[in-house]
């Protein structure tokens, strides 16, 4: 479906086009508090309305996109950065040590949810965006390691791989020239995916202020900060919440519509 | 099948002496002496070891790994810093409210999910699998926490159906306890809901595409037969996966909803330890916290030797 | 009184055709054997009769079974027929049956469906069945689940599901074509009897016209869709009208010119008492591991522009003996040399002097790369590969020699069809012009026309390239077809060997001799052997 795609690419490119215009340009500057003008209803100067500090809303859900993003995003090229050649590597060793090694740190990790993580780092570290990053990149290292390992070993089994082994290539060098290239597709789909739930992730940790520390804006802090507000300024939970959902949901169908173009046969893992 | 399950079982210990290695580890890289934190700039040195000594730090490392690793294998997980009181009671108390919401989270995610994934598999193509496929489409992209606070919006601010948040605890009733969880539960269990429900249909539609389903219509069953005879079984092999990764979910869920209700679980202890730094709390919460994963998890291995003959015949 | 009668059916999925005014009948316990290549249509005829066919297909013309017209009976009514009055068999045993189930459940599905109220009654016929079809309750009970059988056995089980309540008429879709030629004796066998024994109708789906000629009362064969000749089988095989008919059965006997063997005692690759063994998962809880001996001390030699076969059946051990060959398994003893040095260490000089030719043509090939880039791969074993506008222009001949054109190159591999590939993949062997090519079953995926061809280019460039090769199949006609010199496999052991010819007519060990009778063979080539 090719309609899933282009709705999908336009919520997620809508988000990292604010994302990327902040750092030029916000309707307002959010750290001039404007105490009078506190708690509005969307309105036409404030088209989301402000918080309890006067804070342009829309101002701050375009910074915190930014936060999102990057997190979410650096926090996928970690998992792909260690866990595609870590699952290259147990597959290329099938049945061996290594795959045993890799496949049982693997099992480890999955036992520690990212939130997991992140309140060992913070216990340990202090709080800080740079936590949800290796939080929620250690917890994608096992997916598409796995992922990796699964796809890997089903090419390892082809014919073609025989036919490079019989020339005498080196299974580093067949990994990267004959497994990769195969399972590029996959990484695609499935990176899409983990950057969706990196982006709730990440929400999820500054919620409870383990993530992105004040003053960086972030969309899970503005919900934390919304909380005891709700019942007398509801867009104050509406809006951010709303960018939350809206790019996850652009993601996931970006995913699925790059799986069904790509190739419909792919087998991506979603937990 | 005891051969599978013994070498589930040992991989299990494994995974959990490993695991509790690393909590140790990352804990104890920690800057800081929590002593020295607990009595301020000013502590006079003969204070500062006494509270040392009874706090166990006096001890070298690898010792105190035994201790804590020994002690809670006997229920005894040292003393809090903070409070100077058992962490297995303080821990235990909040159990009570975490462990319970998870699992009503878990089920009322499979209760959604089931009906859902089948009837969507079922009906595949038709405007009623669109509906439902578009919900779960909506309903992964929510963030828990979030369709929390709307939930509390809604029905406890504006109908008034339940209470804002607070729990009145289990003494005074089991149904005032439910009650009390059933928000919460609500709000973790919709967005895990909608995903175990994709898993569902997909999974049975892979079956319905195997070899086995053709046969089965050739004996003359029809097509709603083969589902609920043939494919169901043998879709519940990647389901479990499935439910197991959620409980995890669930549980780190129920930590953060936790925040949203007031509840006074797990979550509320973890974060009031973390700024308090008293690590030997949070070392026992995460430890806790892995160990149900774990166990989950090797839950889940058995289940599949149940569903699947082949795994049973592997002994 | 016919029991099915098909009357001009057409069918379409999404408006293409698939089958164009076939018709044919079938009486009470006559077999009739539908053939032709693939495409033909014939699995789709078997698929409408028994009222299955595919989403988005749309059938006209009539399928009567025992008058009453399939295309018009409703999809209730059809569940009634199915397993009752028509079953089918399919063609890979291993995925048709349920794994999660036993197989004393899935044969007493099929009567529990039917109205047999009782369990107990199902499990007694059921029990009957099984052992009616060769799976005795004794060694086969009703608890065992399909994983615990061989192919062999899972067709068994497959067979008595569609026979359990006697239907009237029995479709087999190609049922014994993922079997080993002994096996598919059995079962072929077990078919002939149970339409004996029940009288019912057997419509038989095969492409193998030597399985037809052993079969089937009725001829049918297809192409395209459509219908092209039918009749009595004595009268289709030695009077065939249908210029099409003849060109099949041509390329069912083919045998492609060999040019004279050279006998020269210049060994290029020994294999001496090689092992390879793996070890098997515990059986109980602390038993010993056991090791299961796939390749179990063979020896063979190949000679200089020396043409060898190995034949075996599936689980003999070939195919880990060919990796061995190929340096890609290690032995647990015994050696392996090929132009006298070691196979392990062999000098990247040396190792492009053997290259290899697998079975699937569709997974021979990275689908990312062009062919040239394909073709081209063995280059990595020089140490100074040729420079583009050199290795342009033998990239060029080595398509040109095997029947393709140089501008092919540009291509990917999903452009050519499955001959073309293995067109493709004999080019990728020839690049670096070995003395030694490893065929390993490289024409079992390939439709017979499209065999004898790839046959034939084999015979010409083994002449002009001065080529040896080791040719390994589980096909004994092909084999006898192409090679001088013979291998019988059985269990990791060689248990015979000689000349092809003396093999084939005088058979010294049991195995080979039950495997030579096992193999249908069409009567032409049996005329002209025994002639």
């Amino acid at each position: 479906m090719r309609r899933n795609l282009i709705l999908g690419a336009v919520l997620t490119g809508t988000f990292v086009l604010a994302a990327l215009v902040s750092f030029v340009f916000t309707p307002y500057d959010i750290e001039a508090l404007d105490i009078p003008n506190k708690l509005q209803p969307p309105n036409g100067a404030h088209w989301f309305g402000t918080d309890h500090f006067g804070r342009d809303i829309l101002s701050m859900i375009m910074l915190g996109a930014r936060t999102s993003i990057a997190v979410a995003l650096l926090a996928v090229g970690i998992g792909m950065g260690l866990g595609i050649p870590l699952g290259l590597a147990a597959a290329a060793r099938h049945g061996r040590a290594l795959d045993e090694f890799i496949m049982r740190g693997n099992d480890l990790i999955f036992a520690f949810p990212s939130l997991v993580i992140a309140i060992l780092i913070t216990a340990t570290f202090g709080a800080g965006a740079v936590n949800a990053i290796i939080a929620i990149g250690i917890f994608n290292v096992p997916v598409f390691a796995r992922l990796t390992r699964g796809a890997a070993l089903g090419l390892w089994g082809r014919d073609f791989i025989l036919a490079a082994r019989v020339v005498g290539k080196s299974s580093a060098r067949i990994s990267v020239e004959h497994i990769l290239p195969n399972i590029a597709n996959l990484m695609i789909v499935q990176g899409t995916i983990q950057f969706s739930l990196g982006i709730l992730a990440e929400a999820g940790l500054s919620y409870v202020g383990l993530g992105a520390q004040p003053p960086t804006p972030s969309w899970g802090r503005m919900l934390a900060d919304a909380q005891t507000l709700v019942s007398i300024a509801p867009h104050l939970a509406l809006f951010p919440g709303m960018a939350i959902v809206l790019t996850v949901l652009g993601l996931n169908l970006m995913g699925d519509g790059l799986r069904d173009w790509l190739d419909p046969r792919l087998r991506v893992v979603r937990a | 099948m005891v051969r599978y399950a013994l070498k589930r079982a040992l991989s299990l210990v494994i995974s959990l002496i490993v695991a509790s290695a690393v909590i140790f580890l990352v804990v104890e890289v920690a800057p800081g002496d929590p002593a020295s934190f607990m009595l301020g700039l000013n502590a006079q040195p003969d204070t500062l070891a006494a509270l040392r000594a009874e706090l166990g730090l006096d001890v070298p490392r690898l010792q105190r790994y035994f201790l804590w690793v020994g002690g809670m294998v006997q229920g005894d997980f040292g003393i809090s810093y903070a409070y100077r009181s058992p962490v297995a009671q303080m821990i235990a108390e909040r159990m009570w409210v975490s462990l319970p919401l998870a699992l009503y989270a878990l089920g009322l995610s499979t209760a959604i999910a089931f009906p859902a994934g089948i009837y969507a598999a079922s009906r595949r193509g038709t405007l009623g699998d669109t509906v439902v496929m578009g919900a779960t489409q909506l309903g992964v992209a929510v963030p828990n926490f979030w369709f929390a606070m709307i939930c509390v919006l809604i029905f406890a601010i504006n109908l008034r159906w339940f209470s804002a948040g607070g729990f009145p605890g289990w003494e005074k009733g089991f149904w005032g306890g439910v009650k009390a969880l059933t928000l919460p539960a609500i709000a973790l269990a919709l967005p895990q809901g909608a995903i175990l429900a994709r898993v569902m249909r997909s999974s049975l539609l892979d079956m319905l595409g195997e070899d086995f389903i053709r046969t089965a219509r050739a004996k003359g069953l029809s097509r709603r037969q083969t589902l609920w005879r043939h494919a169901l079984r043998n879709a519940m092999i990647p389901v479990l996966t499935i439910i197991g990764l959620q409980f995890s979910f669930l549980l780190a869920g129920a930590i953060i909803i936790e925040q949203v209700f007031f509840l006074p679980g797990l979550g509320r202890l973890v974060f009031q330890s973390i700024s308090a730094r008293d690590l030997i709390v949070v070392e026992s919460v995460v430890m806790l916290l892995v160990f149900s994963v774990i166990v989950v998890n090797f839950a889940v291995d058995l289940a599949y030797a149940v569903v699947d003959p082949r795994l049973r015949a592997r002994t | 009184m016919t029991l099915l009668s098909v009357q001009g059916l057409d069918v379409a999925i999404n408006g293409a055709p698939i089958l164009r005014g076939v018709s044919f009948d079938i009486a009470p316990g006559q077999i009739v054997a539908l053939t032709g290549e693939s495409g033909s249509g014939k699995s789709m005829t078997a698929l409408a009769t028994m009222g299955l066919l595919p989403k988005g297909a749309v059938a006209a013309g009539k399928l009567l079974l025992e008058g009453r017209d399939i295309l018009t009976t409703p999809e209730t009514a059809l569940c009634a027929l199915r397993g009752n009055a028509m079953g089918m068999v399919f063609q890979e045993p291993m995925t048709a049956l349920n794994p999660v189930h036993s197989i004393g459940d899935q044969v007493a599905e099929t009567l529990r469906i039917h109205g047999t109220d009782s369990r107990a009654e199902a499990r007694r016929i059921a029990r009957d069945m099984l052992a009616r079809v060769g799976l005795p309750d004794d060694r086969f009970p009703l608890s065992r689940f399909p994983h615990e059988l061989s192919g062999g056995q899972r067709q068994r089980v497959v067979i008595a599901m569609a026979i359990a309540r006697r239907p009237r008429l029995l479709i087999a879709d190609e049922p014994t074509t993922a079997l080993d030629v002994t096996t598919q004796a059995q079962i072929l066998d077990l078919l002939r009897g149970l339409v004996a024994d029940f009288g019912m109708g057997l419509m038989m789906i095969t492409h193998d016209l030597a399985v037809v000629a052993k079969m089937a009362d009725r001829i049918v064969v297809m192409k395209d869709g459509a219908v092209v000749e039918q009749g009595e089988t004595r009268q289709i095989l030695h009077h065939m009208r249908h210029p099409y008919t003849r060109a099949l059965l041509a390329a069912s006997t083919h045998r492609p010119k060999l040019s004279p063997r050279i006998t020269k005692d210049d060994p290029i690759l020994t294999v001496t008492d090689a092992v390879r063994s793996y070890a098997e998962p515990r059986k109980t809880l602390f038993g010993p591991r056991t090791v299961r001996r796939a390749v179990d001390g063979v020896s063979l030699t190949i000679h200089n522009r020396e043409r060898v076969g190995l034949v075996g059946e599936s689980g003999c051990g070939k195919s880990t003996l060919t990796r061995a060959i190929l340096g890609l398994e290690p032995l647990q003893g015994g050696t392996i040399t090929a132009f006298g040095h070691d196979i392990a260490n062999l000098p990247p000089a040396l190792r492009s002097g053997l290259q290899v030719v697998f079975q699937d043509p569709y997974g021979s090939f990275n689908p990312r790369h062009k062919v040239a880039r394909l073709i081209a791969e063995p280059y990595h074993l020089l140490p100074r590969p040729p420079d583009s506008a050199r290795r342009e222009a033998d990239i060029a001949q080595a398509l040109t020699e095997v029947g393709l054109t140089p501008g092919d190159a540009d291509k990917y591999i999903h452009e050519f069809s499955g001959g073309q590939r293995q067109r493709i993949a004999i080019a990728r062997a020839l690049i670096l012009r070995p003395d030694l090519i490893v065929f390993d079953e490289a024409v079992s995926a390939l439709d017979v026309s499209v065999r004898a061809q790839v046959l034939d280019l084999l015979a010409r460039i083994s002449a002009s390239h001065g080529l040896a090769y080791l040719f390994i199949s589980h096909d004994l006609s092909v084999v006898r077809s192409v090679t001088d010199r013979v291998l019988v496999m059985k269990s990791g052991k060689i248990v015979e060997q000689g000349e092809t010819r003396a093999v084939f007519s005088n058979p010294q060990h049991p195995y080979t001799r039950a495997l030579i009778a096992a193999a249908p063979v069409l009567p032409a080539l049996h005329q002209e052997e025994t002639a």
